[in-house]
């Protein structure tokens, strides 16, 4: 009977040695990138088909030249859960360093939890690209403890103050059509409306000591809670104010009940600003048409080429997926601009050699030229630039059931300088203020 | 003045949906004593019904109400039989499970409908404008569903023979099992009534908000301190207590703006204000004697 066993076992052994000899040969032939992001959310699924699409088109072509071999791209997902525990996305992109062995990782959404997952990967030294959240602080690290946190870079979106800085230039954009329009003498009158949450605090002061600068005048400043349902108590309070604009903040769900409980109640107002909601082809859907008009900063758009690689993009992506990427899929330009072509360019995999092309390459992805700035001492931040020629953003308005770009459309950042992007379309204002204010 | 005015219309709404919610849940506490987490959740399940048939089937509004309604009390009923009645006199395990209960309620719509928020039509369609302050005839509905529903509850209870049985039951389960009534068919049909009524709230209040998985959390907060507001199992307190919160909600956001973040927590501290004055809430005592 032992002699049986033995005559079983040690077969079984040298068959079960070879397969994984084998098999590591083989994947020592792959790069392994982690996607990591909320898997049950629109973000998340972005964040993956993004990445998905990428790996494809550089899998077709044979694979990625790292010196004289041809390696494959081989994803692996991670549901990083964020939205609903920061411990799960901790794990998550434990798992994905430590049990599965990435070589990088990509994706992101909420900057806590992203903050919490930056630790992680840094620790391990795997370069992180971040493609969802904004807040400064991600960049602030590298510069404050380069030697740390070096490995991460900025995907997009862009941080939270050229956000901010960009939502300004769309309110001054728009206000300017509703003087025009509208033949409104007087201070356009504002009404700032942000979520409650921290990212948002900030902006309080700013709009308080921007607005009056710009020319319009702040008529006040309503905080809903992030996932409040009914608004109506708000919008009631907005209306009689007399607001032309109303300024949104919105990274969370409220932002689906104020566009559409506006636009039912035809609150005499159009809507500009930030509402990430608003950003995704289902809020039509779920706004059930109400949110139509709604002005806010985006990465893509219909028919709007940023550049030459844009429109292959989108309408890959379109074709592939059925309907607009949202930014989370920017994991598509990390992955096939920002990695794969660096690697090519260096021919090695070493983390540290990446870091440094990286930090030195200026290049073109679908939305944008990316260039990695410094800070005032000259720190490396790994954070984007934005500016004409570089990262701008979209402003887009939800028209008639599509996303239409409306900014930058003849927009004069500096004397002798005008920023249009193909395929921009005028801003409209809502058929309600036209009645409201007596025109039509 | 118009900012009363705004306040009045605000709470009033508010307050009617609060009490739609927390009648149901203080019935089937007052009759069977269970603490009903997963209240609100059958009030998603509606509501994410509404949204099949109507986008699926291609169904009208009304008739999609009426399987969300039939289909939340029929799971209910089962959920009752198979999951809560063999636990009920562990009160500590009652609540667990409806715990439970809701989180798998969440995670089923989670993974059929995903994460993505969605919205249902509404039953009536544009808005009136009453003193200045626009009025959606949708909340002028669950205004009157509200009021319609509790007479006809008060009705059910004090004029039938099946609402003696359950007044009986609540008042004392081994007597009313020893008058021949039995207290677990009862029990059973007070938990479809009151599942019933968070299908009907789900049913009018949903196609004002969004549709969520986790759209039953901020409601059952807000339900839960109505019913501690107005006294566990009392339905007056309950209703009472829905339109303190609903107006409490209203005052904080037009004389507060910037802090209209802060109605829950307003409403809160009134709730517990109110109870460490009252700790059997405002109707607690009240209600015994009714029953």
């Amino acid at each position: 009977m032992k002699m049986f066993k033995r005559l079983i076992f040690v077969p079984v052994l040298v068959v079960a040695l070879t397969i994984s000899i084998w098999a590591n040969a083989f994947a020592a032939d792959e790069i392994k990138i982690g996607v990591i992001g909320p898997m049950k959310f629109v973000q998340g699924i972005s964040h993956w088909n993004g990445a998905v699409m990428a790996a494809d088109e550089i899998n077709a072509r044979g694979g990625v030249k790292v010196g004289n071999k041809m390696m494959k791209i081989k994803l692996i997902q991670a549901d990083s859960n964020e939205f609903l525990s920061i411990t799960d996305a901790t794990n998550a992109m434990e798992r994905l360093i430590t049990k599965d062995k990435v070589h990088f990782v990509v994706g992101g959404f909420r900057t806590e939890a992203v903050m919490a997952m930056q630790d992680i990967a840094m620790h391990q030294k795997v370069i992180f690209i971040g493609c969802g959240a904004a807040h400064d602080e991600l960049c602030n690290r590298v510069a404050k403890y380069y030697d740390q946190y070096k490995y991460f870079f900025r995907g997009t979106p862009f941080n939270s103050t050229n956000l901010v800085r960009a939502a300004f230039i769309h309110v001054g954009t728009v206000a300017e059509v509703i003087k025009k329009e509208l033949d409104i003498k007087g201070p356009i009158k504002v009404a700032f409306v942000a979520e409650k949450a921290q990212w948002a605090d900030a902006m309080v002061p700013a709009v308080q000591a921007t607005l009056p600068k710009m020319g319009m005048e702040l008529v006040g400043v309503w905080r809903p809670s992030p996932v409040a349902t009914d608004v109506t108590a708000e919008l009631a309070g907005i209306q009689r104010t007399g607001a032309h604009l109303i300024f949104t903040v919105f990274s969370s769900s409220v932002g689906i009940p104020f566009a559409r409980q506006a636009g039912e109640l035809k609150v005499p107002a159009i809507q500009v600003g930030i509402n990430v909601e608003a950003s995704k082809d289902d809020f039509w859907k779920a706004t059930r048409g109400q949110g139509n008009y709604v002005v806010i900063s985006a990465t893509y758009a219909r028919d709007v080429e940023c550049n030459e690689l844009t429109k292959p993009f989108v309408e890959g992506y379109l074709k592939r997926f059925g309907e607009m990427p949202t930014y989370t899929a920017g994991t598509y330009e990390s992955i096939k601009m920002s990695l794969v072509d660096t690697i090519e360019m260096i021919g090695t995999l070493d983390p540290d050699k990446i870091v440094e092309a990286l930090e030195n390459r200026v290049y073109k992805t679908p939305p944008s030229t990316i260039m990695y700035v410094k800070d005032n001492l000259g720190r490396h931040t790994h954070d984007i630039r934005f500016g004409p020629g570089y990262a701008t953003g979209l402003a887009v308005q939800w028209q008639d059931g599509k996303l239409v770009g409306v900014w930058p459309n003849g927009w004069k950042p500096a004397p002798g300088v005008e920023v249009t992007y193909k395929g921009m379309k005028p801003i409209k204002l809502p058929p309600w203020m036209y009645q409201a204010y007596k025109k039509k | 003045m118009s900012i009363v005015l705004d306040i009045i219309i605000s709470g009033v709404i508010s307050g009617s949906i609060y009490a739609l919610l927390a009648i149901g849940f203080s019935l089937i506490f007052g009759v069977a004593r269970i603490v009903n987490i997963a209240h609100t959740a059958f009030y998603m399940v509606a509501a994410y019904c509404i949204y099949a048939v109507t986008n699926y089937l291609g169904w009208p509004a009304v008739p999609a109400m009426f399987i969300a309604v039939i289909f939340s009390v029929i799971l209910g009923m089962v959920t009752y039989k198979l999951l809560l009645n063999p636990i009920r006199e562990h009160e500590g395990a009652v609540l667990i499970a409806t715990i439970a209960i809701a989180m798998i309620f969440e995670q089923v719509m989670s993974l059929i409908f995903t994460g993505t928020f969605l919205s249902v039509p509404k039953l009536v369609e544009d808005y009136f404008t009453i003193f200045g302050v626009k009025v959606f005839y949708q909340q002028l509905l669950t205004l009157g569903a509200a009021l319609a529903i509790m007479l006809v509850l008060l009705l059910f209870l004090f004029k039938t023979k099946l609402g003696l049985a359950v007044r009986s039951t609540a008042q004392d389960r081994e007597v009313a099992n020893l008058m021949g009534i039995n207290e677990s068919f009862v029990a059973m049909i007070t938990m479809g009534i009151s599942v019933g009524l968070a299908a009907i709230t789900g049913a009018i209040v949903v196609p004002l908000t969004i549709l969520e998985p986790h759209m039953w959390t901020p409601p059952l907060i807000m339900m839960m301190a109505v019913v501690v507001l107005g006294g566990l199992g009392s339905l007056k307190g309950s209703f009472v207590g829905a339109y303190i919160l609903g107006f409490a909600e209203a005052i904080v956001v037009f004389a507060f703006p910037m802090g209209a973040f802060l109605k829950g927590s307003v409403a809160l501290s009134i709730m517990i204000l109110v109870l460490i004055i009252r700790p059997e809430g405002l109707f607690g005592v009240y209600f015994e004697e009714e029953r």
